[in-house]
């Protein structure tokens, strides 16, 4: 469904700060295919995701999406066949209008009349199945401006948008990283659900290395802009936390210097 | 009694004024100084058009004219990059002398008639039309047909799919262009409607005072947005369709506003632009001042909390 290519970039090309953040990178994905994405700062995850989203435009290679090249295409347009989802519970809706209003808008990618009504009642009813099967009671709140919505219950609703109209790929960028335990547990099911019931093809990043493992069925490692670790199947199962972590310092013969990471693995130990 | 018909007259005629100043403030975030420019460009488009002999098509150009403008301050934004607020005042400038060319190189024309060259207006065909009614009465009918449709026209496109995601832009632009929305086409659309409804305001108003003046613009953004704020003092930030409804009201209640100063004397009319620029200065200084009264109490509280306390101890 997706095929990444020799996929180079650079920022500040010629000035001292020039810097490499995608370097070389290869990637292949099935259609249905649920991968999870891990590395450190700055290894080129979401700069990845802003390559397959044509935030920034490669400096060479090509990106294929259902085997049409989209290296060049403009943001917006291939946004529709894209559904992301931000860090940032702020980044996927619009605060000042309600929740209908903003999947009504999301909704209109598969609509041709500009001049419609933007809600009408046979749309409304999809949204409110859509929502009902959330288990949020967000169904009964439709008219609430989004911006009085938790950053949980904001990140349902921009993960709905983003499924509505069910899209060849599906980025989630660390979409539970701001979120509470509880509330990101739940995210995180929800998330699965989607994308079992849809069969979407989905690219995760997390910084939680337990859920990189136990969730979808492939995991990759990014560092420096390459990807230096690609894990599915038995192999995959297998693996432990700390087999990953001794993995990365081997692969990148640094020591995996992203607190959160580690942060997360003291919990998931814990857990353990 | 002609006092209020003319200060709802020019009240309500000012209020396709104050939505296309709604459009641009309140719905894309940006105070477009192109109104200026548009305003005096709808005037002088109308003003030669009606000349020619046609006042509804003079209507028509008007508008088409402040579309353009909007269009052309739409394309500095997005295409070329330009600040939002520097992309008006491009326009607005180059307008003075687009306006000064279309006035035939003139600073101002009339639209006075007389036996020799009559001059109909909008208003003139209607006052014929309905000659057993008060011609202020129908002066003030007119308008408010041309604004009420302007305003339903408006409240039903806000509710459509590319109403929506204008609606959109100005409030989060990253999800409009993740929900496949080319949000540049959005802005320049937003800004040409806005426009619009500012270009026909000045030309019913210059065939209403039968008089263009290529100065007519200056301050026209200040008195739109007074009228808009004031417009929200009734009904706050309640959605698009109150929004336009009370920019109406609100142009309304600022015309009587000064109509009322200046009949009692309490200042001449040429403070008009002033008591707008204080009345928008005072209103957005509000939420600040709030804040501020707000961190002041809270500091007292702790201050006497923390005094209660040491009372305590001491005793």
């Amino acid at each position: 469904m997706l095929d990444i290519e020799n996929v180079y970039l650079t920022f500040f090309k010629g000035t001292p700060n020039e810097h490499t953040a995608l370097d070389g990178l290869d990637l292949h994905l099935d259609e249905g295919e649920f991968v999870t994405v891990v590395g450190s700062n700055g290894a080129g995850k979401s700069t990845m995701f802003n390559a397959i989203c044509g935030t920034f435009m490669p400096d060479s290679g090509r990106i294929l999406l259902g085997g049409e090249d989209i290296t060049y295409v403009r943001d917006f347009k291939r946004a529709k066949s894209i559904g992301r989802v931000f860090q940032d519970p702020m980044k996927g809706t619009a605060p000042d209008l309600t929740i209908e209003e903003n999947l009504a808008l999301a909704y209109s990618r598969s609509k041709k009349k500009a001049l419609a009504f933007a809600l009408n009642k046979k749309d409304l009813d999809v949204f409110r199945t859509a929502l009902a099967q959330m288990n949020m009671g967000l169904e009964d709140r439709m008219k609430t401006k989004v911006g009085l919505l938790s950053g949980g219950q904001r990140q349902v609703v921009t993960l709905l948008m983003c499924t509505l109209v069910t899209p060849k790929l599906l980025l989630l960028d660390e979409h539970t990283a701001a979120l509470d335990p509880q509330t990101s547990d739940k995210i995180m099911k929800i998330t699965q659900d989607i994308v079992r019931e849809r069969n979407l093809t989905t690219l995760m990043i997390t910084h939680n290395l337990n859920s990189a493992l136990r969730t979808g069925s492939r995991t990759i490692m990014m560092d420096s802009g390459k990807i230096i670790l690609d894990v599915s199947g038995e192999q995959r199962d297998k693996m432990s936390l700390q087999d990953l972590l001794d993995m990365y310092s081997a692969k990148s013969s640094k020591v995996f210097d992203n607190d959160r990471m580690l942060l997360t693995k003291d919990r998931a130990d814990k857990q353990d | 009694m002609s006092i209020i018909l003319g200060t709802l007259q020019q009240g309500i005629l000012f209020g396709l004024l104050a939505i296309g100043i709604y459009i641009a403030f309140r719905i894309l975030d940006i105070p477009d100084l192109t109104a200026e420019g548009s305003f005096t460009f709808g005037i002088a488009v109308s003003a030669v058009v009606t000349i020619a002999g046609h006042p509804l098509l003079a209507i028509l150009a008007g508008t088409a004219a402040g579309f353009a403008a909007g269009i052309l301050t739409g394309i500095f934004q997005t295409k070329c990059g330009i600040h939002p607020v520097l992309a008006g005042i491009l326009t607005m400038s180059g307008l003075y002398s687009i306006n000064t060319w279309v006035l035939g190189e003139q600073p101002s024309i009339n639209l006075i008639s007389s036996p020799q060259n009559p001059v109909n207006t909008v208003f003139s065909i209607f006052e014929e039309m309905l000659s057993g009614i008060d011609k202020d009465i129908v002066r003030l009918g007119v308008i408010f047909v041309i604004t009420a449709l302007v305003s339903l026209i408006l409240i039903l496109f806000f509710k459509t799919r590319t109403g929506l995601s204008i609606r959109a832009a100005g409030d989060n632009d990253t999800m409009v262009r993740a929900s496949s929305i080319n949000v540049d086409r959005v802005k320049i659309l937003a800004l040409a409607v806005g426009n619009s409804c500012i270009g026909m305001c000045g030309a019913i108003y210059a065939q209403y005072q039968r008089f263009a003046d290529i100065n007519s613009g200056a301050g026209m953004l200040v008195v739109g947005l007074a009228s808009v704020i004031i417009g929200e003092v009734f009904v706050g930030k309640k959605g698009v369709t109150l929004g336009i409804i009370f920019a109406v009201v609100g142009s309304v209640v600022y015309r009587g506003i000064i109509a009322a100063a200046t009949y009692y004397d309490i200042f001449p009319a040429y403070m008009l632009k002033l008591v707008a620029a204080v009345i928008v200065a005072a209103a957005l200084t509000i939420p600040a001042v709030k804040n501020r009264i707000k961190l002041a109490k809270s500091k007292k509280a702790i201050k006497n909390a923390g005094s209660v306390k040491v009372g305590e101890q001491n005793a």
